[in-house]
């Protein structure tokens, strides 16, 4: 058998040929093909959710020296099928004072915010829902509806604390917004291209030496840390913070209407993982996915997992930040490194060097400014701490 | 065919949300229709093949505007949400000038040439516009850019703590 037509490219081709065979016209075949990719990517996502659940809630316990769940099934495997059963049976509970229709809608636009984002995931060469060319703006955008549902359940669960927590969510939201996409530039500047397949194409080379991890270090650690923020994730969780505002916007959601946040925090970490697997990790690129194809789907799976794994890793070990920490990080480091950053990239690739060259200039000026930015970072730490108690430092022991 | 139906079908979506934003009691519902009127002027745009400006409404519009609206609701006015009505007694006065407005400036579509022509939209017209924003628009995107650090200066100026 011919290797090189192990090729998930090859199903669509073959489906459409069965669909032209019937003698449907064009636009019924391209209608069928979007439907069935949707539910593909849907029956995928919903699958992927439960995986993802069971390796955060076990691994989170073996960093904890706890066994986690281990009941059900072999390793707790069935775990998260007894709970999705649990949810579902469980009592549908709107409060009474609740906006109905808008305490309704919140929880499924969450879930569509990020079904959307799976769109331009490019999973191996050209698979791919839809590769738009503007691609990385349209994860933007798309992105930037996340907070709108946080917002609407926050205030039509008629809460004081869902209401904090919406306007947590916004404040996080949006001010992290910024480096991330800044941080997303950065690669597109280099690559010429906001085409999610595109951005992994360019990253091919030998060994792995093309992606972008390897040349722009810091933008990818500013991405990395910005979509913890996204993701509301630790140590960037504010919005949930259990022991300030008891659980956030979702609060009052129970039941099935619980599970759809649940569903979309979930979904919401992995997509972030996968944009950073597409355009700094390479993507679906591999040893032998030029001869293979279809071994860019494990590549791609594995890189976005291992994503997936530092973030539950950071989520199971930090302590959780004050907000006021939270935003003075955010608009005080973060943004001005992914500026300058940004700027001195596009700098940098007006001059023409020739490709090693300018892989090495752009790793140089990724390391000067992360080396300078954390030492003016601690200049400023060591400062703050001789100038005296803050507005909300604790009385620290005095060694 | 397909493309008319789903337009038709947009357009009274984005008109029936514009009339909810306008007519809506509570103004918290008033921001939520903004937002899909925004939303429902965005697939058109879609449907035009303008997804550049389609993608950037929903940034700019959905993104931001609306966010700021709907926060700024949420600060200014109580959780429940107050149902005044949205009429006072110039309502009649107001319905006579939105009506004459709306008319002028059907009228003034109806006459302007808009230069369209039958060409097919460019393959790749991102690449387009950002040439063009650096070439030839280079200084009315220079002149917004610098609008917009003044207003962002003069923002954070306001907010700042002040130590007296």
């Amino acid at each position: 058998m011919d290797l090189s037509q192990l090729d998930l490219r090859l199903i669509g081709v073959w489906f459409n040929n069965m669909l032209a065979g019937a003698g449907l016209a064009p636009g019924i075949i391209s209608l069928i093909n979007w439907v069935v990719g949707a539910l593909l990517l849907l029956i995928f996502a919903l699958t992927l959710a439960i995986a993802l659940i069971w390796i955060e809630r076990k691994l989170a316990a073996r960093l904890q020296d706890r066994l986690g769940p281990n009941r059900v099934g072999p390793y707790g495997l069935l775990q998260m099928v007894a709970d999705v059963l649990k949810l579902l049976t469980k009592e549908d509970i709107t409060p009474l004072e609740a906006d109905r229709v808008t305490y309704n809608l919140a929880p499924a636009l969450a879930v569509f915010q990020v079904m959307m984002a799976m769109a331009v995931i490019p999973f191996a060469n050209g698979v791919i829902g839809a590769d738009v060319n503007i691609g990385v703006l349209y994860l933007m955008a798309i992105g930037s509806v996340g907070a709108m549902a946080a917002l609407m359940a926050g205030w039509s669960s008629n809460n004081k604390y869902a209401l904090v927590g919406g306007f947590r969510v916004v404040a996080q939201l949006l001010s992290y917004e910024i480096p991330l996409v800044m941080a997303m530039l950065i690669p597109v500047l280099v690559a010429g291209t906001m085409r999610m397949n595109g951005l992994a194409e360019a990253q091919g080379g030998w060994f792995g030496l093309g992606w972008y991890v390897w040349t722009l270090p810091t933008a990818f650690l500013i991405f990395f840390i910005a979509a913890l923020a996204e993701g509301e994730r630790a140590p960037f969780d504010l919005l949930e913070a259990e022991s300030e505002i008891v659980a956030g916007f979702n609060i009052e959601y129970s039941g099935m209407k619980f599970a759809w946040f649940y569903l979309a925090f979930f979904l919401n970490s992995w997509v972030l993982a996968a944009v950073g697997a597409t355009i700094f990790l390479g993507g679906w690129q591999g040893p032998f996915v030029a001869q293979i194809p279809a071994l860019g789907v494990i590549y791609f799976i594995a890189k976005t997992l291992l994503l997936f794994f530092i973030q539950a890793w950071v989520r199971a070990t930090f302590p959780r930040l004050r907000i006021d920490q939270m935003m003075s990080f955010c608009w005080k480091v973060l943004v001005p490194m992914a500026l300058l950053l940004f700027i001195a990239v596009a700098v940098t690739l007006k001059l023409g060097l020739p490709q090693p060259v300018q892989g090495v200039a752009l790793l140089g000026l990724n390391l000067v400014i992360l080396l300078a930015t954390l030492a003016l970072v601690s200049r400023a730490q060591k400062r703050s701490v001789g100038a005296g108690k803050r507005a909300f430092a604790p009385e620290l022991p005095r060694l | 065919m397909a493309q008319q139906a789903l337009f038709l079908i947009m357009a009274v979506f984005t008109l029936g949300m514009a009339l909810g934003t306008v007519t809506s009691r509570n103004i918290f519902h008033s921001a939520l229709f903004l937002v899909g009127s925004f939303a429902g002027v965005a697939v058109i745009y879609f449907l035009l093949e303008a997804e550049f400006v389609g993608v950037a409404q929903i940034i700019i519009y959905i993104g931001a505007i609306a966010t700021l609206i709907i926060f700024a609701i949420m600060l200014s006015r109580s959780v429940t949400g107050q149902n005044g009505s949205p009429m006072n007694r110039q309502w009649a006065f107001a319905a006579l000038g939105a009506a004459l407005l709306f008319a002028a400036l059907a009228w003034l579509f109806s006459r302007v040439d808009f230069g369209s022509t039958a060409q097919p939209v460019p393959e790749d017209a991102i690449a387009l516009i950002g040439a063009g924003l650096v070439t030839e628009y280079v200084i009315p995107f220079e002149v917004a850019s610098i609008l917009l650090l003044v207003a962002l200066v003069g923002a954070i100026l306001i907010a700042r703590e002040r130590h007296s």
